[in-house]
């Protein structure tokens, strides 16, 4: 008896351990839900329910004792889709029947520490590139590529660099959206870039919450509509931290 | 020219949101293909219809379609492609239109502006969701198949 109560605790601990590394990176509510559930009924539990908000998940497992409930709670979020595949493999190797539940604890362990993000530099220059390539597609002038790159770029840089220190993402996203405003209006007043406008579109499309507001229409469309609301809550946020860090350099500067 | 000149800084777009959104190395052309099938797809329509709503809408179906494709093939999660394929799409540059109508006081411009942001978002999402429920349906179909042979 005891001995199944603490296997079943176990159970639980990966299943949570494989819901908050997938929500802290990015995963879709339902995919959050769907994964641990087949995680545990793979280990045998075959009646579990699970309540997944964008900062906290609750996850509780029937069986033949008293129900077991566990809380946990997600404080950061970001956008990492490798670590969401690699769950995915993961929990993919575990319905299979491949690893046992004390491996993939450790692999999951393992993976919740890891950094497996692009090197820094290469964020940036990917953001400049970006930056440069949105300005054409919003049908800008070849000429202002270069502008649009640097400004695009040094806003991105300016994102990463004030979110490391600043545990704000509102405040460090207003910061760098008022360097590139900054940046595209010092470089059309040098001579060097034509089109304003095009240049600050262009350059923002990197902070912009894309991701956010479709996740968000979704989770409210599959019936998520806690986790829907809250993640239009957060794009909304960030759509207004852009849209017055422009603000402020267009009308007083 | 033109269009050439679409289609290679869409992909290049597309492969680089894909760094900044940390998507597997070997999926990074898989996604700039994605982006880039939507984006022309996005560019066509709008310059022979006119209409940006009707657009995105389809632009972003043909990128729901294929990703979920190509998720099924490469077994990772439909996200790392429909994510970086819908970039593009986003509304970006009407958003920043209508924070600088607003910004400079001309509120009439700004609400209709804003009112467009939201029906091309929700365009987005609606081809994403209709584009997962013809997957469904596609899947049901092969299986029946598979099950009167």
């Amino acid at each position: 008896m005891e001995n199944e109560k603490t296997h079943t605790y176990e159970i639980m601990e990966v299943c949570l351990l494989a819901g908050k590394i997938m929500l802290q990176s990015g995963g879709e509510t339902y995919r959050v839900e769907d994964t641990m559930m087949r995680i545990a009924a793979a280990f045998g539990i075959e009646n579990s329910h699970s309540y997944v908000t964008p900062t906290g998940i609750i996850f509780s497992a029937e069986g033949a004792e008293p129900t077991k409930t566990k809380l946990i709670r997600i404080s950061s979020r970001s956008t990492d889709l490798k670590k969401v595949a690699m769950v995915n493999s993961i929990s993919r190797q575990i319905t299979n029947g491949e690893i046992n539940l004390q491996s993939a604890h450790t692999l999951l362990k393992e993976l919740e520490d890891l950094n497996v993000t692009f090197p820094f530099i290469i964020q940036v220059v990917a953001a400049s590139i970006a930056s440069g390539c949105f300005m054409i597609m919003f049908r800008g002038e070849w000429n202002d590529f270069i502008p649009s790159m640097v400004t695009g770029g040094l806003g991105y840089f300016g994102f990463l660099y004030f979110h490391r220190f600043i545990p704000v993402k509102f405040f460090s996203e207003f910061l760098a959206s008022f360097i590139i405003g900054f940046i595209a209006l010092v470089l059309v007043k040098v001579g060097v870039g034509s089109q304003l406008d095009k240049i600050i579109i262009g350059s923002v499309m990197t902070l912009v919450p894309g991701l956010l507001v479709t996740n968000a229409v979704r989770d409210l469309m599959a019936g998520h509509l806690v986790s829907g609301l809250s993640k239009g809550a957060e794009a909304l946020l960030t759509a207004f931290a852009i849209g017055s860090g422009i603000a402020v350099v267009l009308s007083y500067l | 020219m033109d269009i050439l000149g679409q289609l290679i800084t869409s992909f290049i777009a597309t492969a680089a949101f894909g760094v900044i959104f940390n998507a597997p190395k070997e999926t990074l052309v898989k996604c700039g293909l994605v982006g880039m099938g939507g984006w022309i797809i996005y560019y066509i329509a709008e310059k022979y219809t006119g209409d940006s709503v009707l657009a995105t809408l389809l632009a972003t179906l043909f990128v729901g379609i294929v990703s979920q494709e190509l998720a099924k093939f490469s077994k990772t999660p439909v996200i790392i492609f429909s994510v970086a394929g819908i970039i593009p799409l986003v509304p970006g540059g009407l958003a920043y239109d209508t924070m600088r109508n607003f910004v400079e006081d001309d509120y009439f411009h700004a609400l209709a502006l804003g009112a467009k942001v939201t029906l091309l978002s929700g365009s987005i999402a609606f081809g994403l969701v209709f584009s997962e429920v013809i997957n469904q349906v596609i899947r049901k179909i092969r299986r029946n198949k598979v099950f009167r042979i």
